[in-house]
C-alpha cells in the first residue's frame, strides 16, 4: 500500500485558492471574477447585537399580558429611534413607554419587547489580493492568487498585511527590543527565535503590521495569542531556527507586500499561512503525496525539529524501542547526517 | 455446533479517532469468533481529505493485506459476505474525532440539578459553554445575550422533580424559546428537555415554533434520585446529529452500519459494563481510554456505569492537560535532568504535532512523565476522596499507553498516576478491541463474549498494593505464593518497595498475604482474602508498597535515581 504524508507548502511560486467562507448565513458582496484586495469585504452578517427587555404591563401600570400587548405600537422587524414611542396607554393623562435607545423590534413576548440594540455587523474581508473564482450565495467565497506561500504550525488567529522585512540575519537569530524602532511601523518582521516578552510587546507598540517568528518560549504564546497583529510560528515552541527553504524564500522576498494569514486549527490540519503575491502564474500545490526516494521532508519533534532532509528510504516497518513497529524513514538531513524518523513525524515539502 | 455460529456472521468495526482509525474484523474460526486482524491508519477528517473516506479505505486496503480477504469492491465495502468468501456481514461505526459539542445548561439549582446536567454532559464529548439557573444574577436581557453568544449546538434543559416547581421551569423555556426566537433558523441548537416530566408537553409546545426539542424523562424525578440514562442516551443520538454535519463521510458510511454510529465512549462503557456483570466483581471494573483529544472514563460498580469525557489527552487534549497542571507536578517524575524550560517547550511543542511520536528516550521521558499526570487526573475524578481502592480489572485503551511504551514502562505509568490501593489487575486494550465489541454487542453477543474469551486482550499483571502506616523500609508484609506447578516461593515486603513477582504470564497461581504490621487494602481496612488466586501477566504479579500518595524524595539526584530504580525493578 502507497504511503501517503501531508504536505507542508513552502513554494516560491504556487496558485493558491483560499476559502473565505461566513459561519452562518449572510450577504455576499463579491462577483466571480471581481478583483479584490485583501481589505475588501467578501460577505457580512448580521452580528448578535446587546438586548434591552422592556416591560410593557410594569413601564404602564396593566395587569394583564393581552392588555400590554394591545397597548404596544410596534412590530416585530421595526427600527426604532431613541425616544419613539413603543407603547402607550390611551386617555387623558396616557402613560408612555419609549425606547431608550435606537435598535431593533426584535421580539414580542407575554407584554414584553425584546430591543436589539444597533450592533456592527460581522465582516469577512479577503484577507489576501487577488480574483474571486467562486462565489457561494449567502455564504462567502474563493478567493485565487499566484505568489510564494509559506505555511507556519502556530498562529494566533490575526490577519494583515505589511512590508516585509528580514530582522533576523541567520535563521536563530533571536528577536530583541532593540533592534526594533519606529521604522518598522508597517513592516511585517521576520526573527528567528524569541524569548523576550519585552520584544513581541514594543513591536505591537510600534506598531509592526505582522510577525515572522521559526519559534517562540512557551511561557511567551498567552502573550503573542493576545495580540492584536498577527504572529506566526514557522516551526513551533522552543528555541528552533527557521528551516532553511524557509528563511531562503522570506530573505529573496524582502520589501515586497507580504499577506499574513494567522487562522489555525490542528483538529482540522489548518495551518497558518505567509502568502507574497506575485506576477506570474504558478501550479496548484499537492496536499497530500506518496512518499519515494529524493523527496525533501521536514522533521516535526526534537531533537531533529526544524530540520530539512531527503528521502533516503521508506521502511513500512520500523522497530521502535518500546518495541512497537511504525511505518518510517531514513532520512539524511542537510549537515549529512542520516536519521531513521517514524512517518508521522515528517511531512514532504511541496 | 452451537446456533449462534449456525448464525455466524462476520463483522467490521470502525473506529474514527481525531488521530487515528482502527479497523477490527472479526469472523468464526474452528467454531468460535476471533479477532482475525486490526489495523490503525491516520485519521482523514482534516486536510487535505476532509473526508473519512480515505482513512476508511486505507485501513481496509491493509486489512486485506493482512488477512488475503478481499474486502472492497471498486473501493467500497462488500457488504454482505460474498459466496467466494469476500466482503463481510455487517459493518458497525464508532467516533471519537470532531469538536466537543458547544452545550448551554438551564437548570433550577445548581447543586442539583444542573449537578446532574453536568454529569449527563461529562458523559460524552462536550463543551459547557454557558450556565444558567435560577442563582443567575444577571438579567434576563443578559442570559439572553448569553447564550447569542455561546453559539452551541446543544441546550440541555434540567430541573424540577416530577412533583416539583413548574413556574420557575416555565420561566427557564420562555428565556430559552426569545433567546431561539433570535437566531436564523440553520443555526438553532438542538434542545434537549430532562426537566420536570409534568410540563414536558408545554415545553414542546412552547419551543415547537422554533425546532422540535428532544424530550427525555426527568433526570432528577425526585430530588434523592438520579435517572441519567436516557438523557445520556439521547445525548449520543445528539452527538452523532452534529457530528455527521461536521465529519466528511461520516453520513454516507451511517447508511451501511448496522448501528447508528456511536461515540466511541458510549460503546467502551457498554463493554465495562458488561465485563462488571459477568465477572461480578463487587469493587467494580474501571475502563480508561487515554485518547489524543479525550480522556475516557467509564467506571461500573453496583451495576451503575459511570462515564466521563475528560478534554484532555496526549496529543490534541496536550494543551488543555498542560494548562492544568503545575509544570513541577509533571518533571518530579522525570528520571534524568532537564530543565524546565525544555520540558515545557518541548510539551508546547507537542501540542502543534498531536500525531507525532517521540523517538529520543528523553523525550519519551518526558512524554511519560505527562501521561502520569494526566492518569493523575483520571484518579481524582475516579475516586475524589477515598483513594482508587481496588478496581478489579482496570482496562486501559488509548495508543499512548498501549502501543507507545514497553509493558513495564505502561504498568509504572499506570500505578505512578492512579496510585491504586488494594488488588488491581491492569490489562490493556491495544487493538480498541472494547469500543468495537462495545458497538457489537447489541448485534451480536455471541461474538463479544467468545472474542473476550479468546485472549485478544493483554494481562500486564494484578498488583497489590497495601497501605501502611509504617516507616519506610520496615518489613509490613510476607508473600508467599505456589504457582500450579507446586512449586512455593516467598518474598517479604518492605514498606517504600515495588516487589515483582515472577508469575509466568497465564499461569495461574496462590497468594498468601500475611501482614507483618498493620495494613489495608480496602477502604474499610476488613480486608477479607487474605489468600486468593492470580494469573500472572506479562508482569507477573506485582507488590506496591510504596505509600499512598507516593512521596518522591526532594532532592533531584536522589528522586531521579529512585525512579531509575522502580523501572529497573519491572524489568523496563
Amino acid at each position: 500500500m502507497p504511503m501517503m504524508l501531508p504536505t507542508h507548502h513552502i513554494l516560491p511560486l504556487t496558485h493558491l485558492r483560499r476559502l473565505r467562507m461566513l459561519t452562518e448565513k449572510g450577504r455576499v458582496l463579491v462577483r466571480s471574477g471581481q478583483t479584490v484586495e485583501a481589505t475588501d469585504i467578501i460577505a457580512e452578517a448580521p452580528a448578535p447585537g446587546q438586548h434591552l427587555l422592556l416591560d410593557v404591563r410594569k413601564a404602564l401600570g396593566v395587569q394583564r399580558v393581552t392588555d400590554a400587548e394591545r397597548l404596544i405600537e410596534r412590530r416585530v422587524g421595526e427600527q426604532v429611534e431613541k425616544g419613539d414611542i413603543l407603547a402607550q396607554t390611551r386617555g387623558l393623562f396616557s402613560r408612555i413607554l419609549r425606547a431608550p435607545v435606537p435598535g431593533r423590534i426584535a421580539a414580542i413576548y407575554k407584554g414584553q419587547i425584546l430591543l436589539e440594540v444597533a450592533s456592527q455587523p460581522y465582516r469577512l474581508l479577503a484577507g489576501l489580493p487577488g480574483r474571486v473564482a467562486e462565489v457561494f450565495p449567502e455564504r462567502g467565497a474563493i478567493v485565487e492568487t499566484h505568489g510564494a506561500l509559506i505555511q507556519g504550525v502556530w498562529g494566533n488567529r490575526q490577519s494583515n498585511n505589511g512590508v516585509l522585512t528580514m530582522l533576523a540575519e541567520t535563521p536563530d537569530a533571536p528577536l530583541k527590543p532593540e533592534v526594533l524602532d519606529l521604522t518598522l511601523r508597517g513592516s511585517v518582521i521576520v526573527g528567528g527565535i524569541c524569548y523576550q516578552p519585552e520584544a513581541l510587546k514594543m513591536a505591537a507598540e510600534i506598531p509592526v503590521r505582522g510577525i515572522i517568528l521559526g519559534s517562540l518560549s512557551a511561557p511567551l504564546l498567552p502573550l503573542a495569542a493576545s495580540l492584536n497583529l498577527p504572529v506566526i510560528l514557522l516551526e513551533g515552541v522552543g528555541q528552533i531556527p527557521i528551516n532553511r527553504l524557509a528563511f531562503q524564500l522570506l530573505n529573496t522576498n524582502q520589501k515586497r507586500d507580504v499577506y499574513l494569514l494567522a487562522t489555525w486549527n490542528p483538529r482540522l490540519s489548518e495551518k497558518p499561512e505567509i502568502v507574497i503575491p506575485l506576477p506570474a502564474d504558478g501550479k496548484a500545490p499537492e496536499e497530500a503525496v506518496e512518499i519515494t526516494v529524493g523527496q525533501t521532508v521536514r522533521l516535526a519533534l526534537p531533537p531533529y525539529a526544524g530540520n530539512i532532509g531527503k528521502v533516503i528510504q521508506p521502511h513500512t516497518s520500523w522497530l521502535q524501542r518500546s518495541g512497537q513497529r511504525l511505518p518510517a524513514a531514513e532520512i539524511e538531513l542537510e549537515n549529512t547526517q542520516r536519521v531513521t524518523v517514524p512517518l508521522f513525524n515528517l511531512e514532504i515539502i511541496a | 455446533m452451537s446456533s449462534s455460529v449456525i448464525e455466524a456472521e462476520s463483522v467490521l468495526a470502525v473506529d474514527i479517532g481525531s488521530v487515528f482509525t482502527r479497523a477490527l474484523l472479526f469472523d468464526v474460526v474452528e467454531e468460535r469468533y476471533r479477532m482475525i486482524a486490526a489495523t490503525q491508519v491516520s485519521s482523514t477528517i482534516g486536510a487535505p481529505f476532509f473526508d473519512i473516506s480515505e482513512s476508511i479505505f486505507q485501513a481496509l486496503t491493509r486489512l486485506e493485506e493482512i488477512t488475503g480477504r478481499r474486502l472492497m469492491e471498486e473501493a467500497h465495502l462488500l457488504l454482505p459476505t460474498q459466496e467466494d468468501g469476500s466482503g463481510v456481514d455487517r459493518f458497525v461505526l464508532t467516533f471519537s474525532a470532531g469538536q466537543p459539542l458547544r452545550v448551554v445548561a438551564m437548570g433550577l439549582l445548581e447543586d442539583v440539578s444542573l449537578a446532574s446536567a453536568r454529569k449527563v454532559l461529562e458523559s460524552t464529548y462536550c463543551q459547557i459553554v454557558e450556565q444558567i439557573s435560577l442563582n443567575d444574577r444577571r438579567k434576563p436581557e443578559a442570559q439572553i445575550d448569553a447564550i447569542l453568544r455561546a453559539r452551541p449546538d446543544l441546550v440541555l434543559i434540567a430541573g424540577g422533580t416530577d412533583q416539583g416547581a413548574t413556574r420557575s421551569m416555565a420561566k427557564l423555556v420562555d428565556l430559552l424559546a426569545l433567546a431561539l426566537q433570535l437566531m436564523p433558523a440553520e443555526n438553532r441548537p438542538e434542545v434537549l428537555y430532562a426537566g420536570n416530566s409534568a410540563i414536558t408537553k408545554q415545553v414542546s409546545d412552547r419551543l415547537e415554533p422554533y425546532m422540535r426539542p428532544h424530550t427525555v424523562p426527568n433526570l432528577r424525578p425526585d430530588i434523592d434520585l438520579e435517572n441519567l440514562i436516557p438523557a445520556q442516551e439521547a445525548l449520543s443520538e445528539i452527538v452523532y446529529q452534529r457530528r455527521s454535519h461536521q465529519i466528511g463521510g461520516l453520513q454516507s458510511y451511517s447508511m451501511i452500519s448496522a448501528i447508528t454510529p456511536q461515540p466511541s465512549l458510549r460503546a467502551f462503557g457498554r463493554m465495562i459494563q458488561f465485563l462488571e456483570k459477568i465477572t461480578n466483581a463487587p469493587q467494580g471494573v474501571l475502563g480508561i481510554d487515554l485518547g489524543s483529544a479525550t480522556t475516557g472514563i467509564a467506571m461500573a460498580r453496583g451495576g451503575t456505569l459511570t462515564m466521563q469525557a475528560l478534554p484532555i489527552g496526549t496529543g490534541f487534549g496536550l494543551a488543555k492537560a498542560l494548562e492544568q497542571n503545575p509544570l513541577e507536578s509533571i518533571t518530579r517524575w522525570l528520571p534524568m535532568h532537564a530543565s524546565d524550560e525544555t520540558v515545557r517547550d518541548y510539551l508546547w511543542h507537542r501540542t502543534l504535532y498531536p500525531t507525532t511520536v517521540p523517538t529520543s528516550l528523553e523525550y519519551q521521558a518526558i512524554e511519560q512523565a505527562m501521561l502520569r499526570q494526566i492518569l493523575a487526573q483520571v484518579a481524582t475524578r475516579v475516586a475524589p476522596d477515598e483513594g482508587m481502592y481496588g478496581f478489579e480489572p482496570i482496562l486501559v485503551s488509548g495508543y499512548a499507553l498501549t502501543q507507545a511504551t514497553s509493558p513495564a514502562q505502561s504498568l509504572l505509568a499506570l500505578l505512578d498516576g492512579l496510585q491504586p490501593i488494594g488488588v488491581t489487575t491492569f490489562i490493556l486494550d491495544p487493538y480498541g478491541l472494547l469500543t468495537a465489541l462495545g458497538a457489537i454487542a447489541p448485534l451480536n453477543p455471541t461474538l463479544v463474549v467468545q472474542v473476550l474469551e479468546s485472549n485478544a486482550l493483554v494481562n500486564l499483571g494484578t498488583v497489590i498494593a497495601p497501605l501502611s502506616p509504617a516507616q519506610y523500609g520496615t518489613p509490613i508484609l510476607k508473600v508467599r505464593y505456589e504457582l500450579e506447578s507446586g512449586e512455593t516461593s516467598s518474598v517479604e515486603v518492605r514498606q517504600g518497595m515495588l516487589v515483582p513477582l515472577p508469575i509466568p504470564n497465564g499461569q495461574r497461581a496462590r497468594l498468601h498475604l500475611q501482614p507483618l504490621r498493620p495494613l489495608r487494602l480496602s477502604p474499610t481496612g476488613k480486608d477479607t482474602a487474605r489468600s486468593f488466586k492470580v494469573t500472572g501477566g506479562l508482569l507477573g504479579a506485582v507488590i506496591d508498597a510504596r505509600g499512598r500518595p507516593i512521596t518522591l524524595p526532594t532532592d533531584s539526584a536522589r528522586r531521579r535515581d529512585l525512579l531509575k530504580r522502580w523501572m529497573a525493578t519491572l524489568g523496563g
